[in-house]
């Protein structure tokens, strides 16, 4: 290998030849960005993706919402509402979470967190964009052709024989998914090879940083679960097209195997989703208490023991499905044990706070926020572990406050933290602080309005999915769609201060945060090749106490 | 890969004298974010077999819903397996193991440098992959004709092979044979879209080949296609004895 000195000395001015230029100057106009095969830009362009997904996912989450301040008709029928908040988790779960933090964030950071010039598979990354990108025109079809109304997880019979709606546009949204697959599969194929191969001199796996764990953990899953979903939709689609008489019962197939099936993919995919967003939660906690993560083995861990575990309790989705009560007991066990790495995470994120220099700036915000509400998300998960509770709560609204908790309280506020922590570093800009924090404020006051609330709706028997309800929950639903309309205040504020900063914002230094973190040692924006000598890792991305003066200043 | 990088290419280069790995200048296979020719075939080969890995649990799909539904209605199972030709079958396995061989021997040329040694072998492995699709062919022109189709279309009639029921026959056809099929025409049409891919592969690397594109010290390629085309064998290794001979 190369024997540059110290590469991770601060460079702060553009010496404008060669590897110095920013990679946002490196070349103009849309189609030099259309066809890049830097992974900054496909990160970039997947992250302009992700928050469109999000947006008109959103609108649906509203819609929902809005249909629910009253029992009875409020502003759509009741074949209506069943495609709206099927549009609503089939595009938030497979066009927004499950890419949001990995193929966004992740393409952008990861190659320069181990200090190499690019991901392994430059082309391959971009492939896998322009594979998204047919899935999300794909699903866009379904919706113009007449929209799904099966829920996101296309139950049979629901999906194999459905008359309402559209039969096509099952069709559609069940190609798009399995399209989408793809993508996901491929950047996890990418992501791990990069990790394995293309390591800065250095760069042992005990100095990777917490966020590379979590996404090695990731793309391990993206890589071993996504072909089962993918060949349960192929199964599906089969089975509209030719009656294969695997999943429909009438010609002697089983609709549970296709729960199983998806449960397979979709609880681990519960990983995909929530993992990536602990990594970025370790890598804020520890910049901004400005101190060593607390068992750093342990974390790094405790990713890979999710990864594993998660594999194993998709059963629990099932318990009155009419799977045996023996497998239901096993599932319920195994279930707990999630728990364990989930709770060695919070446990080291809170070690590492204690004795900390905190700072309360907008990313660690959201970075403590997710520690709370992911622990509200957890914990009630083992409601629906433990039988008794767990049967009693399914199909309720519970459920539904549960994995909000985790995937919104969880992956979303880590996805808004990581966009705000290193916005700067991608864009060059500062945004507004005051704002960052208004925004945050809405978001966190909002979504707990709009969830707890819908604890107390399920605890007392409100059904999930449900277009009507008993007029003694009108109150708490119509508090719960309030929460939602704050919630979407804050997000239009966070994106209004965002876009606001690309035009007007203060130029960014090198490193905003004085982090000890190697993304932040390349200058702002990074150059084209990440760095412009092959950088030589000398200590551990969390060790304040070796990293010098110069490398925890701004500039 | 990236023209627009090749200055940087020079720049990178005056800082590598330090470079140990003996190659002079950068060879024009190795991509710009490698440092060496090894780094970048190591990397290329496993994110090779991360695809396989993902290509076994994607058949596995097929193989549990098989299990699970042979289990089920083991007459149907019996019943319809005896419908296929074992013969038939056991000339493709012969045709796609001969394959595995010939893909093996491309490796081996093109790692020595004979570049149309490697074409030649490519050029069999391809044409036993078109044998297997032809045979393919006839077996299912033979199903389509009898009726023995996935479960809704299942209409049985002019079963011409049916052989070793022992009388079973008479006593009717059992209950969802239609599973079966629908399994069976799965499996082996997933099985076979891979075939169709991995010729359309060999095919650009039986061109990239004749341009002179690989040598002893660059044929991460062909290496490659032969891993997926090893794959390919092997799932039907699987399929063969699963559809056709177990009773």
């Amino acid at each position: 290998m190369s024997t540059e000195a110290e590469a991770t000395l601060p460079t702060s001015d553009h010496t404008g030849h060669g590897t110095g230029t920013s990679y946002l100057d490196a070349s103009s106009g849309l189609r030099n960005w259309l066809i890049t095969l830097d992974h900054k830009r496909i990160g970039i362009m997947y992250l302009i993706s992700v928050l469109l997904a999000f947006a008109a996912g959103g609108i649906f989450a509203l819609l929902v919402r809005i249909e629910l301040l009253s029992p009875g008709r409020t502003i759509m029928g009741a074949a209506t509402y069943n495609q709206v908040f099927t549009l609503h988790g089939a595009i938030m779960v497979f066009l927004f979470i499950i890419p949001s933090v990995p193929a966004a964030l992740g393409n952008f950071f990861l190659p320069i967190m181990l200090g190499a010039k690019d991901v392994a598979f430059p082309r391959l990354n971009l492939l896998s964009f322009y594979i998204y990108v047919v899935g999300a025109v794909m699903a866009l079809a379904s919706m113009v052709i007449g929209s799904v109304d099966t829920g996101w997880t296309f139950y049979t019979p629901y999906s194999s024989n459905s008359v309402v709606g559209s039969q096509n546009a099952v069709i559609w949204m069940t190609g798009a998914v399995f399209t989408l697959g793809f993508s996901s599969i491929l950047t996890g194929v990418n992501f791990i090879a990069t990790v394995h191969k293309m390591r800065a001199p250095g760069q042992t796996w005990r100095r990777l940083p917490l966020f590379i764990w979590a996404a090695y953990a990731t793309s391990v899953i993206q890589v071993l679960a996504t072909p089962v979903l993918a060949i349960t939709l192929a199964l599906l689609l089969m089975e509209r097209a030719f009656g294969l008489g695997i999943f429909d019962p009438r010609i002697g197939g089983d609709p549970v195997l296709f729960q199983h099936f998806f449960w397979f993919y979709s609880h681990p995919a519960v990983y995909i989703m929530i993992l990536p967003g602990m990594g970025v939660v370790s890598e804020i906690i520890a910049t901004f208490s400005k101190r060593e993560i607390f068992g750093y083995m342990f974390v790094a861990m405790s990713s890979v023991g999710l990864a594993l575990v998660g594999f194993l309790v998709w059963g629990h989705h099932m318990f009155v499905s009419g799977q045996s009560e023996y497998a239901t007991m096993v599932f319920s066990a195994l279930t707990f044990l999630v728990a364990i790495p989930s709770g060695v995470k919070i446990f080291n994120w809170l070690g590492t706070l204690y004795g900390g220099a905190i700072s309360l700036e907008s990313p660690m915000l959201y970075g403590l926020a997710f520690i709370v509400l992911f622990s509200i998300g957890g914990l009630t998960g083992l409601f629906h572990a433990t039988l008794s509770t767990g049967i009693f709560l399914h199909d309720t609204y519970f459920v539904v406050a549960h994995f909000h908790y985790v995937m919104v309280g969880g992956t979303v506020f880590a996805f808004f933290g990581g966009l705000h922590y290193w916005w700067p570093k991608m864009t060059g800009k500062m945004y507004e602080e005051g704002l960052a924090k208004w925004g945050f404020a809405l978001f966190f006051i909002g979504f707990n309005m709009t969830f707890l609330t819908q604890f107390v709706l399920g605890s007392r028997g409100m059904p999930r999915r449900y277009y009507d309800y008993l007029p003694q929950f009108t109150g708490l639903h119509q508090f719960s769609s309030t929460g939602a309309f704050i919630i979407g205040i804050g997000i239009l504020l966070i994106f209004v201060n965002l876009t606001r900063s690309l035009i007007s914002g203060k130029k960014a230094p090198r490193n905003p945060w004085r982090s000890a973190g190697y993304e932040w040692m390349t200058p702002t924006p990074p150059p084209l090749e990440n760095f412009k000598e092959v950088p030589v890792i000398t200590r551990g991305p969390y060790d304040y106490h070796l990293a010098t003066e110069a490398e925890l200043s701004e500039n | 890969m990236d023209t627009a990088n090749s200055h940087e290419h020079g720049a990178g280069h005056d800082d590598d004298h330090g470079e140990s790995h003996g190659h002079g200048d950068h060879p024009k296979f190795l991509a710009h974010h490698f440092d060496t020719p090894l780094q970048q075939f190591d990397t290329a080969k496993l994110g090779m077999w991360l695809f396989l890995a993902q290509e076994l649990l994607f058949f596995a799909g097929l193989f549990v819903a098989y299990g699970i539904y042979r289990n089920w209605y083991p007459d149907a199972f019996s019943w319809s397996s005896h419908q296929l030709d074992p013969i038939m079958g056991a000339i493709n396995t012969v045709v796609l193991l001969f394959s595995s061989l010939t893909a093996a021997l491309a490796v081996r040329s093109s790692q020595l440098g004979q570049k149309s040694k490697t074409s030649m072998w490519l050029v069999l492995t391809i044409i036993c992959a078109f044998i297997f699709l032809v045979v393919k062919y006839f077996e299912y022109e033979h199903k389509f004709e009898s009726g023995l189709l996935p479960g809704g279309h299942f209409h049985p009639h002019h079963l011409h092979v049916v052989r070793a029921m022992h009388g079973a026959a008479a006593a009717g056809i059992p209950d969802h044979s239609g599973t079966f099929f629908g399994i069976y025409f799965m499996m082996t049409g997933v099985h076979g879209l891979h075939v169709l891919i991995g010729i359309g592969v060999m095919i650009w690397i039986l061109i990239r080949n004749n341009r002179g594109e690989f040598s002893a010290q660059y044929f991460t390629p062909v290496e490659l296609v032969a891993l997926y085309w090893h794959l390919v064998d092997l799932i039907w290794i699987y399929l063969f004895p699963l559809l056709y001979l177990i009773d």
